[in-house]
């Protein structure tokens, strides 16, 4: 009987969550030869947290009318996307392999019809906050309770559409969207600040009239859930959870290197990943008092000043 | 020529969206700043909380109409072709067309008859980048009439549809009880010699030109090809068959547009001498209608004279072949 969410968790359910969803990314994107892992990586806990504790969801009627909606803005971690909506139990993990095969419901971006808990088909990054924000609204119009959940990056936010529609959402005053950033600080061609610098995000939001939440570690289930709870009491207005995250979490040759956003690991990598992962599943398993994030092999990259100051 | 009444596209396209949104309250509609233009102004008064403007934003106006549509809503996205089909045409391709959301596009101000807003706001390529995209449908209205019978009709349609509308008033060709059907074009005169097949405002002037035709012994066939895609071959082949040849007609760039359309049909069914009237892969400029058209090259004296060419080219007889 799949379970219908949200759930409660253990520290240690969501800890060993992680670790299956980190070995999912590990295995499909070395499997296909190709995928984002890097990005994936760093959603990790977000999701965790997000599918199994707050978002309302039944993957048992993926159509349930009060259903909350998950829009994915970063749709290049279908490694994550895919596997977060197996592992919550909308269609088997056996398939995960066939991520990016031909003939596979598990396309290389996500198609709105296919697999079951998709909502919306995406891959051309800054179009789905616009859609989030349309769900919001046509939700508000017609006096619905849903609310609305968005998963961008940084990368996501440089597209101008990105912020066409939030401004938007809060001129709508659409209470009813919050938007997750998973902000890893790198991008295919190197630091965010070195290539196209979007800090302060923060003030950002602020002055496009938005609730703004940081969460400091992106990895820590604590933070992550206290900020999600605390934007559902907020109103009148968007809300934004920036969290600060590292790219390639758990798999210490992946963390921080923008060389693994879109490279698969081969045979060898993947073996070694995998270890580290059994390493750190064990820990979890063997003691009783559990860290709130997984282990840490580097620290988050702080944003770098900008270039240029006004 | 004609005297014939003298109607706005855009006030069809407005009565339509009331009309449709009295009927059904999950009608919603969305404009960029332009609604008392593209007159979607009426709906908002009637009715306000079902309109949004959405400023000066088209790309996030056309994916919150997905979005919109997503919870069941029905949305109109409107705004001048030029804008809603270019600036935002990856968001149509990608959310709206792959995703195959329902959401319908009113393009306003299509063609060169814009005027004096110059090229910036002729939109001459909608046709075009709209009837590549797999599930959009593609509609060419040619009057207020056809307009309204149009929009009423892409609502019963699962799916993005495109609707294609002009700024100044045209004069009225169809009559508010001709039958309209998506997908099915409509012989507007019956002829033998000659086929001109028109869309949107060029059916004015085909008729116009099959009855200066007629005048000369010459037996046009006219048909009004409101719907590009999906394109209804049929007419199209039996028309041509009976007649052997053909002028294309519409206020579009000819790279792709409408006449395009009807070459790939006839390439691969029934290859005839074909001549056609459009925008010679330039831009506009400012201008009144009637200058711009005619410095263009797309009057009905331009399809009188490819008229005589296509009869001219018309050597053998494809009757036999058929």
């Amino acid at each position: 009987m799949i379970p219908t969410f949200p759930a409660r968790l253990s520290q240690k359910e969501r800890l060993l969550k992680a670790v299956t969803m980190r070995r999912d990314i590990v295995t499909m994107t070395h499997a296909a030869g190709s995928g984002h892992p890097g990005g994936s990586l760093s959603a990790v806990e977000l999701l965790v947290a997000l599918f199994f504790e707050h978002l309302k969801h039944n993957p048992a009627d993926p159509q349930w009318k009060e259903r909350d909606f998950m829009i994915f803005c970063k749709c290049h971690i279908t490694p994550t996307i895919y596997s977060i909506l197996a592992r919550s139990g909308y269609f088997s993990p056996e398939i995960l392999l066939t991520f990016r095969k031909f003939g596979s419901p598990l396309q290389g971006h996500p198609y709105r019809f296919y697999p079951a808990g998709i909502e919306m088909s995406g891959g051309s990054l800054g179009q789905n906050l616009s859609i989030a924000g349309g769900v919001a609204l046509g939700l508000k119009t017609q006096g619905k309770p849903n609310r609305v959940y968005a998963l961008s990056s940084e990368g996501d936010l440089q597209e101008g559409q990105s912020w066409e529609a939030i401004m938007s959402a809060a001129h709508f005053r659409l209470d009813n969207l919050c938007l997750l950033v998973d902000y890893n600080k790198l991008q295919i061609d190197g630091y965010v600040e070195d290539v196209m610098g979007v800090h302060p995000l923060d003030e950002k939001f602020r002055s496009f009239n938005w609730h703004v939440l940081s969460v400091e570690n992106g990895h820590d289930f604590n933070e992550i859930n206290a900020a999600i709870s605390s934007a559902k009491t907020l109103t009148g207005r968007p809300q934004v959870i920036i969290a600060h995250t590292v790219k390639g979490k758990g798999i210490s040759f992946m963390e921080n290197q923008a060389g693994w956003h879109g490279k698969a690991p081969n045979a060898d990598e993947c073996q070694k990943a995998l270890i580290e992962l059994a390493q750190q599943e064990e820990l979890i398993l063997q003691n009783d008092l559990v860290p709130a994030s997984p282990i840490s092999y580097t620290f988050k990259i702080k944003e770098k000043i900008p270039p240029y100051k006004v | 020529m004609n005297k014939r009444e003298m109607l706005l596209q855009r006030q069809g396209w407005a009565d339509a969206l009331i009309e449709l949104g009295t009927k059904d309250p999950r009608v919603v509609v969305l404009d960029a700043d332009l609604a008392k233009s593209t007159l979607t102004c009426q709906f908002r008064d009637k009715f306000p909380k079902r309109f949004f403007d959405m400023g000066i934003a088209e790309q996030n106006m056309v994916n919150t109409a997905g979005g919109l549509s997503l919870t069941g809503l029905i949305p109109f996205v409107t705004t001048y072709g030029v804008f809603v089909s270019g600036r935002a045409w990856e968001q149509i391709r990608t959310s709206v067309c792959y995703g195959k959301l329902n959401v319908k596009f009113g393009g306003a101000h299509g063609g060169i008859s814009v005027g004096p807003d110059g090229a910036t706001h002729q939109a001459l390529e909608e046709i075009s980048i709209m009837r590549v995209l797999p599930e959009m449908t593609v509609l060419v209205p040619a009057d207020y009439h056809e307009t309204k019978k149009a929009v009423l009709a892409s609502a019963s349609i699962d799916g993005p549809v495109y609707i294609r509308f002009g700024r100044k008033k045209t004069p009225v060709v169809t009559a508010k009880d001709t039958p309209f059907e998506v997908g099915k074009a409509i012989i507007m005169k019956q002829g033998t010699d000659l086929t001109i097949i028109a869309c949107g405002t060029m059916v004015a002037s085909a008729l116009d030109t099959a009855e200066r035709l007629e005048k000369e012994g010459v037996s046009a066939e006219v048909i009004n090809l409101h719907t590009i895609k999906p394109i209804d071959r049929d007419a199209i082949v039996s028309s041509v068959r009976k007649t052997g040849c053909l002028v294309t007609a519409e206020e579009h760039q000819l790279a792709g547009g409408m006449g395009s359309a009807v070459l790939e049909v006839l390439a691969e069914e029934m290859p005839v001498p074909v001549e056609r009237v459009g925008i010679r892969d330039t831009f506009g400029e400012s201008g009144t209608p009637q200058e711009l058209m005619e410095k263009y090259g797309i009057t009905s004296k331009e399809i009188f004279e490819k008229a005589h060419s296509a009869l001219s080219r018309k050597k053998i007889d494809i009757r036999s072949l058929s």
